[in-house]
């Protein structure tokens, strides 16, 4: 093989723009959006928006959303839906609960215990799909109810007929490992600022931010290592490739099965790890948790630039597409608007954002 | 010319109650391209599918290289040197030359968890062989869904090529083009042959064989009816066997031999 790497220009080709090669990013489409919904939070919304504290309100349920839209996203590039993954969030959380409170583990079991539950359910997901060849639409919509349901009885069996399961917070008072998910992140480094005088502060001396939320850092740490994954080992281009055409990349030797399955369980894993999040949060557990959000989690990856059909999309986007999430959720309790008004944002984007994404595949695809 | 690379014999493969091939022979020399022929139906693409790793056959035997192999999955076959360019080019529109290219056999740098995908490498590689079979690419991260489907065909066959094929099955790589793409394919097969890669080429069009075939075997219903050289056979008997010898004959006339 020659070791030439600088490949010939071909003189019939105009040089392109940097803007003409941006706009075939799929994650296009997420930031220009995350451009104007910022811009119209600054003219409408309360300056104090925009503060850190302000920041961190809107970024905190932006995460909670992303970490399952990362999920979703890796698993829509690889061709497939989750419907289950918001019932997932409640039984996951159940799982945890359980483990915690009823079996008195500490969280060094808990959690791998939550996570290979989920990741079992997760895989039988993806089992059921690739072995039936129906939709995953369909069995995981099955899984939606099978999930729900089993959280409520589960709930009511552990709880003498609640469906909420408290004393978490006690249950984890001390373990080590209570500050890798729950609370804020960084404090010293947030408690020097305030000594230093580089952000407000209460009466008392303490800052009004006691330090990054812990969800926000997960969130990150799941962007960066999902994208690193997809753009950069050959586990990415499988994945893009399963979603591309399953049978094509079956062909070519990928382990399309394999990677499907192991996508089900990470979206389920990413669902677990946010119920563990979530529960060590509000020191309980509830079977309504994560209701419904399984179709925010889609929504943020489609704005996100992933195609409904799979193959294409990015773990980036998704990130975008949670924060605009979390901005206009919280944002509209800035402004004067109503914030039912909510609902209909997401309508209109989900559906601005398909259509995007369509002429964006056309373009890449050099379909006419 | 050498021994045989790959020989199968008397291949059977039985779908339920259905026998898509009743007992094939077939086998491919170094540096040859030998045309498997046959009518809609006969079974050459069960039968590639068999070579290839896809389906296992339910009787017979197959050696490659004199040796008595089974491939389990079409990976095996890919890893024994058999490679398998289908008619959906196994290829992704939405993805780039370079992922298609190095799709499912990624060339990786580092360790352990650093294992990453060489990019840097892959499109090196990807735009200079493109280049060697004459395709100028507007750039490694083209999509693939850019391209004509003479090019597409193209980037399969290199992308065989790169990856140590032996044998190169091509599922009929002219049926879908025009007249100027086909000719550049069957150079291109013609390039490939003489690197000494033995080439199957499935075709229906008898044309498009005797323009690059040294040896033709002729599938019908599930069955080969024999093998011959080039310069043994006319171009009229092979289109002959390939209709089983019915009815053909009578329409011979009135189409003018345009078939």
């Amino acid at each position: 093989m020659s070791e030439d790497a600088t490949p010939a220009v071909d003189e019939r080709l105009k040089e392109e723009s940097v803007i003409a090669h941006a706009m075939k990013r799929p994650e296009l489409g997420a930031v220009a959006g995350l451009i104007l919904v910022t811009l119209f939070f600054a003219f409408t919304a309360d300056g104090s928006m925009f503060t850190l504290s302000g920041t961190f309100n809107f970024l905190s349920p932006g995460a909670q959303l992303g970490i399952l839209a990362i999920g979703a996203a890796m698993l829509m590039i690889g061709g497939e839906f989750d419907l289950s993954i918001g019932s997932m969030v409640a039984f996951a959380g159940m799982v945890f609960g359980a483990c915690v409170v009823n079996m008195d583990m500490p969280l060094a079991l808990a959690i791998p215990v939550t996570l290979a539950a989920a990741g079992l359910v997760g895989s039988v997901n993806g089992y059921i799909v690739i072995r039936t060849g129906l939709p995953s639409f369909i069995v995981t919509l099955a899984f939606l109810f099978i999930l729900r349901g089993l959280s409520l009885v589960g709930l009511k069996g552990l709880t003498d007929g609640s469906t909420q399961l408290r004393g978490v917070r006690d249950a984890v008072e001390g373990d080590a490992l209570a500050p890798l998910f729950s609370g804020d992140a960084f404090g010293d480094l947030f408690t020097w600022f305030a000594k230093s005088g580089l952000i407000d502060t209460f009466k008392s001396g303490t800052p009004k931010v006691p330090g990054v939320p812990i969800e926000l850092l997960w969130f990150i740490i799941l962007a960066l290592a999902a994208t690193y994954i997809l753009l950069r080992t050959p586990i990415g281009n499988w994945i893009f490739a399963a979603g591309g055409d399953a049978n094509a990349a079956a062909n070519s030797g990928v382990p399309v099965r394999k990677v499907k399955i192991a996508l089900f369980v990470f979206t389920a894993c990413c669902a677990a790890l946010l119920a563990i999040i979530q529960v060590l949060d509000a020191g309980s557990t509830d079977a309504r948790r994560g209701f419904q959000k399984e179709f925010e989690a889609i929504i943020a990856a489609v704005i996100g630039g992933c195609l409904l059909t799979g193959g294409y999309g990015s773990a980036i986007g998704a990130f975008f597409g949670s924060i605009i999430f979390g901005m206009v959720v919280i944002g509209l309790t800035y402004t004067t608007f109503d914030q039912d008004w909510f609902q209909v944002f997401l309508g209109t984007m989900l559906l601005l954002a398909v259509v995007f994404n369509n002429a964006i595949r056309k373009r890449v695809t050099g379909e006419r | 010319m050498g021994d045989p690379i790959i020989e199968l014999d008397g291949i059977e493969k039985h779908f339920g109650n259905v026998i898509a091939l009743a007992g094939v022979s077939f086998d491919v020399r170094p540096g040859e391209c030998h045309c498997l022929l046959g009518d809609n139906g006969a079974g050459k693409s069960t039968f590639i599918k068999v070579m290839s790793g896809v389906h296992k056959p339910s009787h017979g035997t197959m050696r490659f290289e004199g040796k008595p192999v089974t491939f389990d999955t079409p990976r095996d076959a890919m890893e024994a040197g058999v490679a398998t360019v289908f008619q959906d080019l196994a290829m992704i529109p939405l993805m780039s030359v370079t992922r298609n290219f190095f799709m499912g056999r990624e060339p990786t740098k580092g360790k352990g968890l650093f294992k990453r995908f060489d990019v840097a490498k892959a499109n090196a590689v990807s735009v200079q062989k493109m280049r060697e079979m004459g395709i100028s690419l507007r750039g490694p991260d083209q999509a693939v869904g850019t391209l004509s489907g003479g090019e597409r065909q193209t980037v399969a066959i290199a992308r065989a090529v790169h990856f140590g094929a032996k044998i190169l099955i091509l599922d009929e790589p002219t049926s879908a083009l025009g007249v100027r793409q086909t000719s550049n394919v069957l150079a291109t097969i013609d390039k490939v042959r003489k690197q000494g890669v033995g080439v199957v080429f499935i075709s229906h069009n008898v044309r498009h064989a005797m323009a690059v075939g040294d040896r033709f075997t002729v599938l019908c219903r599930g069955k080969t009816l024999g093998t011959a050289s080039r310069g043994d056979i006319s171009a009229d008997e092979l289109q002959e066997m390939m209709a089983g010898g019915q009815e053909l004959a009578e329409l011979e006339g009135s189409l003018g031999g345009t078939i």
